[in-house]
């Protein structure tokens, strides 16, 4: 089974494979196809490509109904993500050279703490969260979405920043002080640009839980203009009840952007994933 | 040390982890409604409620059957994918892709294709029908038996390609000269994966099983959009528990308790897991 020659067994086993690969894949053919099929022919023949091809319900599931409209949600859910991936990338990256820098005790026991928050259950911390924010006026608003990632993914952030930076010489930073360049100038010349490869993991990761997350947004934004994608294909789907043509156009539109950012950022998105287990 | 740099994350940090966490806890304790009325300590109060609560009871079991299996059979087929996929195939590239590109796709999203999918006049019936097994079409989502596992079916097929992505990072690892040693011994293929692979793949094991473990006991997507719950709480998990018990129902002290439990749970699974799996590393 594993041998490196290429034997009619080995073309066997491809074969079976693309055909597995096919079947995983029917779902997303049924949401691709069934989007622009006449709703009827959805039921009534579900594998057949489509009579004829109608776009109309986009414009429908563009327009929507009553609180949120998808490209309203589409834009919060970018304003949402956008915002929180910079925040987490300016202050993930400060505090993780501070971190990783200091060889000292109070380096480890910093890093110890920030590493701690990704295993501490968020779960719990939710509820108390919620009732501050009502206080605070964070319910209900993007300040509030991006300052409940930021805290929520501080964690995973600081913990790659600074396996990064610990692997990273000194020499360069050494030599900038030299020639008399200020601490902060010396991180965003010269260290900050170094970073470029763990930062795109960081904005990748990041990026795809603060995109996908349903939960937190049911909970902080429903019943606001400002919900994100996923609470408004929840909604939509209550009242669009089997009209799956025009529940299918919502999915479409919050998967389209992940599937293109998938095909365009795939071996870094893999890499982000597996970092953990190369040891 | 420009100390004051860190300031800020920690900030976050300490507000969203460590403070919320502790108040969370705190709350548990409580018959806190959410309102301005305050909260009012009730010691065990909320716990001995989830223990007679059916429903509470219900979505314990339910998360644990739901995690438990999903742990084992999306590992199983991640293991075979990335086997499978490690070297020779031609297209080996392109499928990785198509089997890891649900990992990336909205979970919310995702599910409603497959409430599609299994829908009594849906294709999968559809497709009973039309292999002449016309006894096997049921209402899946409707079906106390049933609608569980179809919960199940989604998380298998969203997490499958992560499983595999983890597997075959640690396949690579393993050097040349192994694979082709053991090849020359005439190793039988079970031998082979017993004796040889899988102890080389040992971190990848712990990795993965913990990973899903988590992912498993923290379902809430895919129920919501699958069945909601029903049909009478049989898809209820602790997750959508924590949900409607707090912010449908406004009971803040009752919902602390359920994310209290799961939060335990999690942690005491995740780490007798995690130990067990690090001694066996050792051994091997």
């Amino acid at each position: 089974m594993f041998l490196t020659r290429y034997t009619w067994r080995t073309g066997l086993r491809e074969v079976l494979l693309l055909l597995v690969a096919a079947v995983w894949w029917l779902p997303i053919y049924f949401l691709a196809v069934g989007s622009v099929k006449p709703n009827e022919q959805n039921f009534s023949s579900p594998f057949a490509l489509p009579s004829r091809i109608d776009f109309g319900v986009y414009s429908q599931a563009w327009k929507g109904s009553g609180n949120g409209t998808l490209g309203r949600s589409l834009e919060s859910s970018l304003i949402i993500t956008i915002a929180s991936i910079v925040a987490l990338i300016v202050l993930g990256s400060l505090a993780a050279y501070v971190v990783a820098r200091a060889s000292n005790r109070l380096g480890n026991g910093l890093y110890l703490l920030f590493v701690l928050g990704i295993i501490l259950p968020f779960q719990l911390a939710i509820i108390p969260t919620y009732s501050a924010f009502r206080h605070i006026h964070l319910v209900g608003n993007y300040a509030g979405m991006v300052v409940l990632w930021t805290g929520l993914l501080m964690p995973l952030t600081v913990f790659l920043y600074t396996g990064f930076i610990r692997a990273l010489p000194r020499d360069y930073e050494e030599a900038a002080r030299v020639d008399g360049a200020t601490r902060m100038r010396t991180f965003v010349r010269v260290v900050f640009p170094l970073l470029r490869p763990v930062t795109g993991t960081v904005a990748i990761l990041t990026g795809l839980i603060v995109w996908n997350d349903f939960f937190l947004s049911l909970v902080f934004l429903s019943g606001t203009k400002n919900v994100t994608l996923p609470v408004t294909v929840y909604s939509y789907v209550g009242v669009y009840a089997a009209q799956w043509n025009l529940i299918f156009a919502t999915v479409v539109v919050s998967v389209v952007p992940m599937l293109a950012f998938y095909l365009f950022a795939q071996k870094n998105l893999i890499r982000g994933f597996t970092g953990g287990i190369k040891t | 040390m420009p100390w004051a740099w860190a300031l800020p994350a920690l900030f976050f940090l300490v507000a969203i982890h460590y403070v919320a966490v502790a108040a969370g806890a705190w709350y548990a304790f409580t018959d806190w409604s959410g309102t301005h009325a305050g909260a009012k300590y009730v010691g065990l109060s909320n716990f001995r409620q989830i223990l007679h609560d059916h429903t509470a009871r219900t979505a314990l079991v339910n998360t644990v059957e739901l995690a438990v299996s999903f742990v084992v059979i999306v590992n199983v087929v991640g293991l075979v994918l990335a086997l499978t996929l490690h070297r020779t195939l031609k297209s080996r590239n392109v499928v990785r892709s198509l089997f890891f590109a649900p990992v990336v796709l909205s979970p919310l999203a995702t599910a409603y294709v497959w409430s599609f999918v299994f829908d009594y006049n849906g294709p999968l019936n559809a497709f009973f029908k039309a292999i002449g097994m016309p006894s096997a079409q049921t209402s899946w989502l409707g079906s106390p038996t049933w609608a569980l596992w179809t919960i199940l079916v989604v998380l298998v097929w969203q997490f499958a390609g992560l499983a595999m992505v983890f597997y075959l990072a640690g396949l690579q690892g393993i050097p040349d000269e192994l694979w082709e040693a053991s090849a020359v011994d005439g190793a039988s293929t079970m031998f082979r994966l017993r004796r040889v692979i899988l102890p080389q793949l040992a971190p990848a094991l712990t990795v993965s099983f913990t990973f899903m473990m988590i992912l498993g006991l923290r379902v809430f997507d895919q129920v919501m959009a699958l069945t909601g719950g029903g049909p009478v709480d049989a898809t209820e998990t602790l997750a959508t528990q924590v949900y409607k018990q707090t912010w449908v129902y406004g009971r803040f002290g009752y919902g602390a308790a359920l994310a209290l439990v799961l939060s335990l749970l999690i942690a005491v699974i995740a780490l007798v897991q995690l130990v067990v799996f690090r001694a066996r590393e050792r051994r091997l």
